[in-house]
């Protein structure tokens, strides 16, 4: 919300020429929603202080942007940090209101443009949830700036509520004006990781405009541009084989601190190599995935020529619509597409689609459903659907522990309900088979720990009358 | 020649094909006969697909319209023509098929006109240009037909065999079917299969009031003479025979009986296969049947040809009372009711099997009445059960009285169940009969609803309530319940109620309010309600609890076996609780309060369904609290103490405009303070149940009652003395009864708002002193809120309360809002009318649902 400027650069006062605006006046400019004043604290020979003030309007901020968006019509969205922050917003007021400065303009003194001076400058404040410190630092530190922040608290009435993510940050450098000002532009709306007011090919220019000169040597590079154009992969991979040109340029990394992430990641593929090999072996032709999620099975399944009915089931209709993308379902050849089919459906509801399936896939869908629904799920699945074959995943708790970034007792996902050990999972899976006429096997998905064995267990259920 | 007039007769339900060739006629006769709406015409549909009607290259698609169209019409139970030539066999035979598959009666009407006549129309109309070799051929085609058609499947047939006969034809009567008897109300005693238990059939004769005196044999009466209780009719659900020691005295009665008009009776099994022996057919003489022929054998010719003829005459089911009753042996499927068909008649007779063997030999069946959503009750027997237990407004009363269990009556429209212990086992069964009841503790429904079937809840669902009507709920808002109700909300068998949302009261027209009691008192005013009840509005979340009295009150009347003695949980069906421990212990005290205050015995239950507040805010909404509400607290605390300093040191300089930029700030600075200490007065840390508070404001129900009869005094009364109880977890709700039109009780009430909320309260809400009231305008508003200028800070964002901010958030509309509103408090209603009244839990599950879908709606949440 507010951001300043000082300067003991003698003289001082050199400042007001660089910024082109005048020490003794509060002078204003428009922004879409509010406006932003500038006017000096102080303003001699010996230091010069420039603020810059977000004065955004609350009520037509809600009201401009509250149309349409996804969170328009919870209340969270009417109760808004981004007037009193230094976001995106402060970013779109510092190119308004020092323009000429950022792009290295200056009529009366164009001798001043390049002298390095030296600066204090304090941004009130900075939300930076994910990083905090350690990303300020991060990225303001490489650049030359010694960084001071404060954190705040999230209500002093509330200690055990914690800190809040809100700091406010004083960085001290000597360089040009012109250069502080991209830093800032540039590096504030990365550290929010919240909604930002923008977000299309047009930013990729100003990024690397502004990123000029310093960007390309910056050490956390593809972290500023992956959050600067907020983890649209496609603008992101654009900018950065633009800003490195003929250097060979790998998939934007994701961030460090998500390394699990990864192996999550890898788990999963060969989790679904797995299932889909199962899948192949038990010679199905039709085959549901229930839980299908964005569709990474079904395109697997797609590829083997022995499934000609494929049906794709899951609770969320945004879920499905992105898998329809993920496949191009509406640019599919009508041969193709003629076996394949996505379908809105809970598996704690008897539902007459799912059933005359030769196979059924399962994969990491059961700890998600709270353990007094699991009666109705196999009732679902077992007693009405009955697949001759079903390859059903989920996680194992006892590896856990190898887990690094896993607290002890936490589960691997916040909506996980459950996560079974071996013999837990085994147990449940063996009373579902009898009660239903299905004779099941288990094996491990991932690395066997001798110890606490695969990171996923599964469980390949065989209805009897087709053995 | 002369030809006297005639009248055709068909049965009211069936599919009447007309024959003839081109020009005989048909859509004249048609015309004449049928309304418009009854004929489905193939020229008719060629015109549909290819714009001509005799755009002979069109003929299959124009066919399969017609198929689908006689098929729609048929499934709707409507009397549909086919007029097209039908001449060939093929065309005939899918006709047929098309009946029996909707169970209709195929009817063949022929008009068998001569060539030259059929020619001569034809030449008359100019589009019809085809040769006369074609007429010629379709006549000979029909001519070799003629005595085929019995075979093929017509059960009526009509062969018109000239002009002046079709001419002749005054009238096409419609009979009804044998199975339609929806002119006899009733009341009715309805019995369970007696298979010759003939002791026990006249102890529950007498037990339901019927005088049975032995007379001396005269005509039909096979030596009975029964008296009825006044009004009442006897019907028997077939299986009279076999098995038992004395059939031949069953049938006696029964035959007496039906001939004498007290009593209506459908075949069983069992009877229709003693009824193939008495004609004679190869029968296996087992199951029971040989005792039955070991003792007709006893009796003479005359009366095993009576009881053969008897039999034979049973018709398969029938459709009672305005086609709110189905009777039959083994039960019947919805589209099957009202019907007649082979299929119709065997479903009757055996109900519906899969075709596998059991472990005992017996015949897997099919539980047709788990799927069964039609609107008729259905009473039948056939399959012994331990007990007779309603399911999906289906009954099964054969108690296995010849197996030593008990001979059951249901008396309709009562829905009371009277049976008689049987004397002795007469026999032991294959499968023995508590087999189910060994396994499960819970009963048919309750089991059954277990499992909610997808068709129940999602597209486009239309769902009667008593209190509005119809009310809709889009597909799209269906999809989106769909995710939260199987991704969050408990087992659905505890969701007998979810709470509508409240509207506020229109905005304010006093400048510094955005709510203001003299807006909410005046909906009610202008509604014409007189008197309301003004009740304090608790800042905590909104809770609905189920309480039992103990485990086994939740078990037997929710079905819920091994989880709790209660529930509590949010507006969207979420348990309320993510700390079990809790949980349970706030669940026990609760129970234990209403134990204390006598509240089981007041109301007579063991369970009761509650609407509540409980408090603290910060207990549901800890994670919204500190992502939003105290983030956003901090964040501006931080800055603007920043830009006050900043700003206070810029005064000095003395230049223009920062003065009025300082004071602007300053406000700021205060509104913030403002939130700040408007959230913090609805957030407290919980370690125990000592730091909860409940304010319960609706009983909303109790078995066997929804208690929207009561006025708001009797809800507020009551739940004060369970407050009473236990002071220290439960508050009672502090409110006002108001005359709305006494100006001095207004202002009273407006002072003590502006007290409340002066205080930091979050409002007051205003409710009609009846819980349901319809006013000018019909069903009333169930409540209005009316929220305090502090509180709606949190809602409106902390600065909402600057003039110009103001100025423009006054221009809000409450009416979707109160559409809304209405819509869920009418399906929040009648889920807890259909749960009181022990509907299937599909047809709960439905409301509770449809509240839930309509909470997706897409309308401004700070209202």
């Amino acid at each position: 919300m507010l951001f300043t400027i000082t300067t003991t650069h003698s003289p001082a006062t050199d400042l007001c020429y660089l910024l082109h605006k005048h020490p003794a006046k509060l002078q204003a400019v428009e922004l879409s929603q509010g406006v932003a004043h500038i006017f000096y604290p102080h303003a001699d020979d010996d230091k010069c202080t420039v603020a810059l003030l977000l004065d955004i309007d609350p009520v037509g901020l809600v009201r401009k942007s509250g149309e349409g968006g996804p969170d328009a019509f919870t209340l969270g969205h009417y109760v808004n940090d981004r007037p009193y922050v230094s976001s995106s917003f402060m970013s779109v007021a510092i190119a308004k209101a020092f323009s000429t400065a950022m792009n290295g303009k200056c009529e009366k003194r164009p001798e001043l443009v390049d002298i390095v001076m030296p600066f204090d400058i304090t941004l009130s404040v900075l939300p930076a949830a994910k990083g905090g410190e350690l990303l300020i630092r991060r990225l303001f530190e490489p650049l030359g700036y010694s960084v001071a922040v404060e954190r705040y608290a999230l209500d002093e009435h509330f200690p055990e509520w914690g800190p809040s993510k809100y700091f406010t940050v004083n960085l001290k450098a000597n360089l040009k004006l012109k250069d502080l000002l991209t830093h800032v532009y540039v590096l504030i709306p990365v550290l929010d990781n919240e909604k930002h007011y923008w977000v299309s090919q047009h930013e990729v220019e100003k990024l690397l405009t502004k990123g000029e000169g310093w960007l390309k040597d910056h050490p956390a590079r593809e972290q500023i541009i992956r959050r600067y154009l907020r983890n649209i992969g496609g603008l992101a991979k654009n900018a950065l084989v633009r800003l490195t040109e003929d250097e060979p340029v790998g998939p934007v990394a994701p961030e460090e601190d998500h390394a699990q992430d990864i192996a999550r990641e890898t788990l999963h593929d060969k989790r679904l190599k797995v299932v889909l090999d199962e899948l192949v072996a038990s010679g199905s032709n039709t085959v549901v995935d229930l839980g299908c999620g964005e569709g990474k099975l079904l395109k697997m399944l797609l590829r083997e020529r022995q499934f000609s009915v494929i049906l794709g089931v899951d609770v969320s209709h945004r879920i499905l619509e992105r898998a329809a993308e993920r496949l191009r379902l509406d640019e599919m050849p009508p041969k193709q597409k003629e076996r394949i089919t996505l379908a809105q459906g809970a598996l704690t509801y008897r539902d007459k689609r799912l059933a005359g399936f030769d196979a059924a896939a399962i994969v990491e869908v059961i700890e998600h459903l709270d353990v007094n629904r699991l009666k109705a799920f196999e009732r679902v699945v077992f007693e009405f659907a009955k697949p001759k074959t079903v390859v059903l995943t989920t996680p194992n708790r006892e590896y856990n522990e190898l887990f690094e970034t896993l607290d002890a007792g936490t589960m691997r996902h916040s909506d996980h309900r459950f996560e079974w050990d071996r013999n837990e999972f085994e147990t449940w899976a063996s009373n579902v088979a009898v009660r239903n006429k299905y004779r099941v096997t288990f094996k491990p998905v991932g690395d066997v720990h001798e110890r606490v064995g695969a990171p996923t267990q599964m469980a390949i259920f065989k209805a009897d009358q087709y053995e | 020649m002369e030809t006297v007039s005639k009248e055709l007769k068909i049965p009211a339900l069936s599919l009447v094909t007309l024959i003839g060739v081109s020009g005989s006629g048909k859509s004249t006769f048609a015309r004449k006969h049928f309304k418009e709406t009854e004929i489905v015409s193939s020229d008719r549909c060629r015109a549909i697909v290819s714009d001509d009607e005799n755009n002979q290259t069109a003929t299959d698609d124009a066919f399969e319209l017609l198929h689908y169209i006689a098929a729609k019409r048929l499934k709707n139970g409507l009397l549909t023509v086919v007029d097209a030539t039908n001449v060939q066999p093929e065309s005939r035979a899918s006709l047929v098929r098309l009946a029996r598959a909707y169970h209709c009666i195929p009817v063949a009407i022929v008009l068998d006109v001569p060539e030259r006549i059929c020619e001569a129309r034809n030449d008359l109309r100019p589009d019809r240009n085809f040769g006369g070799h074609v007429i010629y051929q379709q006549r000979s085609q029909l001519r070799r037909s003629l005595r085929h058609l019995k075979d093929e499947g017509f059960r009526h047939i009509y062969v018109l065999k000239s002009v002046e006969e079709i001419e002749a034809i005054s009238n096409i009567a419609r009979e009804r079917l044998y199975n339609d008897r929806q002119e006899v109300h009733g009341p009715f005693d309805i019995i369970g299969d007696v298979h010759g238990c003939f002791d026990e059939l006249i102890e529950l004769l007498t037990k339901l009031g019927y005088v049975v005196t032995r007379v001396a044999v005269q005509h039909r009466n096979y030596g009975f003479h029964v008296v009825a209780p006044v009004g009442r009719t006897a019907v028997f659900l077939g299986d009279l025979v076999d098995r038992g020691p004395n059939s031949p005295d069953v049938l006696r009665l029964v035959m007496s009986m039906v001939h004498a008009g007290t009593a209506f009776c459908v075949p069983g099994n069992h009877d229709l296969k003693l009824q193939k022996y008495l004609s004679g057919k190869n029968v296996q003489v087992k199951h029971g049947l040989e005792k039955t022929v070991e003792q007709l054998a006893r009796e003479d010719d005359r009366f095993r040809s009576d009881v053969r003829d008897f039999l034979y005459d049973l018709v398969s089911h029938y459709v009672f009372d305005g086609g709110r009753l189905v009777v039959a042996h083994a039960g019947l499927k919805e589209d099957m009711q009202g019907r007649g068909s082979g299929a119709v008649r065997t479903f009757c007779l055996y109900g519906e099997t899969t075709g596998e063997i059991d472990e005992f030999g017996l015949p897997v069946r099919y539980n047709w009445a788990s799927e069964y959503r039609g609107k008729a009750m259905v009473v039948y027997g056939h399959t012994p059960v331990p007990d007779a237990q309603w399911l999906n407004r289906t009954i099964d009363i054969d108690t296995g009285c010849v197996f030593g269990g008990r001979l059951t009556a249901l008396r309709y429209p009562e829905e009371e169940l009277i049976s008689v212990q049987a004397g002795q086992v007469y026999e032991t069964p294959a499968r023995p009969i508590d087999f189910e009841l060994r396994q499960q503790m819970l009963t048919h429904q309750q089991a059954d609803d277990d499992l909610l079937d997808i068709e129940d809840v999602t597209g486009k669902r239309i769902i009667a309530t008593r209190l509005r009507n119809n009310v809709t709920v889009k597909e799209e808002n269906s999809i989106a319940a769909l995710e939260v109700m199987s991704r969050f909300a408990i087992n659905p068998k505890w969701l007998i109620y979810l709470p509508p949302t409240m509207s506020p009261s229109e905005t304010c027209a006093l400048e510094d309010y955005l709510e203001h009691p003299v807006e909410a008192l005046d909906y009610f005013r202008r509604q014409g309600v007189e008197r309301v009840v003004c009740e304090e509005k608790h800042m905590g979340s909104r809770a609905v609890l189920i309480i039992g009295k103990n485990e086994e009150a939740i078990r037997s009347r929710f079905g819920i076996e091994q989880e709790s003695i209660g529930v509590c949980y949010t507006r969207t069906g979420r348990n309320f609780f993510s700390d079990a421990s809790l949980e349970q212990e706030f669940l026990q005290r609760v129970s234990t309060a209403l134990t204390t205050a006598g509240f089981w015995e007041a109301l007579d239950t063991d369970w009761v369904c509650l609407d509540a507040e409980l408090m603290p805010w910060s207990v549901k909404a800890q994670a919204l609290l500190k992502d939003q509400y105290a983030a956003v607290g901090a964040a501006a605390t931080a800055s603007l103490s920043s830009v006050v300093d900043v700003l206070t040191q810029t005064a000095v300089r003395d230049i223009e405009g920062i003065d009025r930029l300082l004071l602007k700030f300053q406000q700021k600075q205060q509104m913030i303070d403002d939130y700040k200490t408007s959230y913090r007065q609805y957030c407290w840390p919980v370690n125990a149940v000592a730091d909860l508070s409940l304010a319960p404001f609706h009983i909303l129900a109790t078995e066997g009652a929804v208690h929207t009869d009561k006025s708001h005094e009797w809800h507020m009364n009551t739940i004060q003395s369970i407050c009473d109880a236990d002071p220290g977890l439960f508050l009672a709700t502090a409110h006002k009864i108001v005359n709305v039109f006494d100006e001095e009780q207004v202002n009273d009430v407006i002072a003590w708002w502006a007290n409340l909320t002066g205080q930091g309260g979050e409002g007051m809400v205003v409710k009609p002193y009846d819980f349901l009231s319809f006013g000018k305008h019909g069903l009333v508003q169930p409540a209005v809120k009316c929220r305090g200028k502090e509180y709606l800070r949190i809602i409106y964002g902390p600065e909402y309360t600057e003039v110009e901010n103001l100025r423009r958030l006054k221009n809000r509309s409450v009416s979707s809002k109160r559409s809304l509103a209405m819509r869920e408090f009418a399906l929040g209603i009648e889920a807890l009318e259909r749960f009181v009244r022990k509907d299937p839990l599909r047809k709960v599950h439905e409301c509770v649902f449809g509240v839930l879908a309509l909470e997706s709606e897409e309308i401004d949440p700070r209202l």
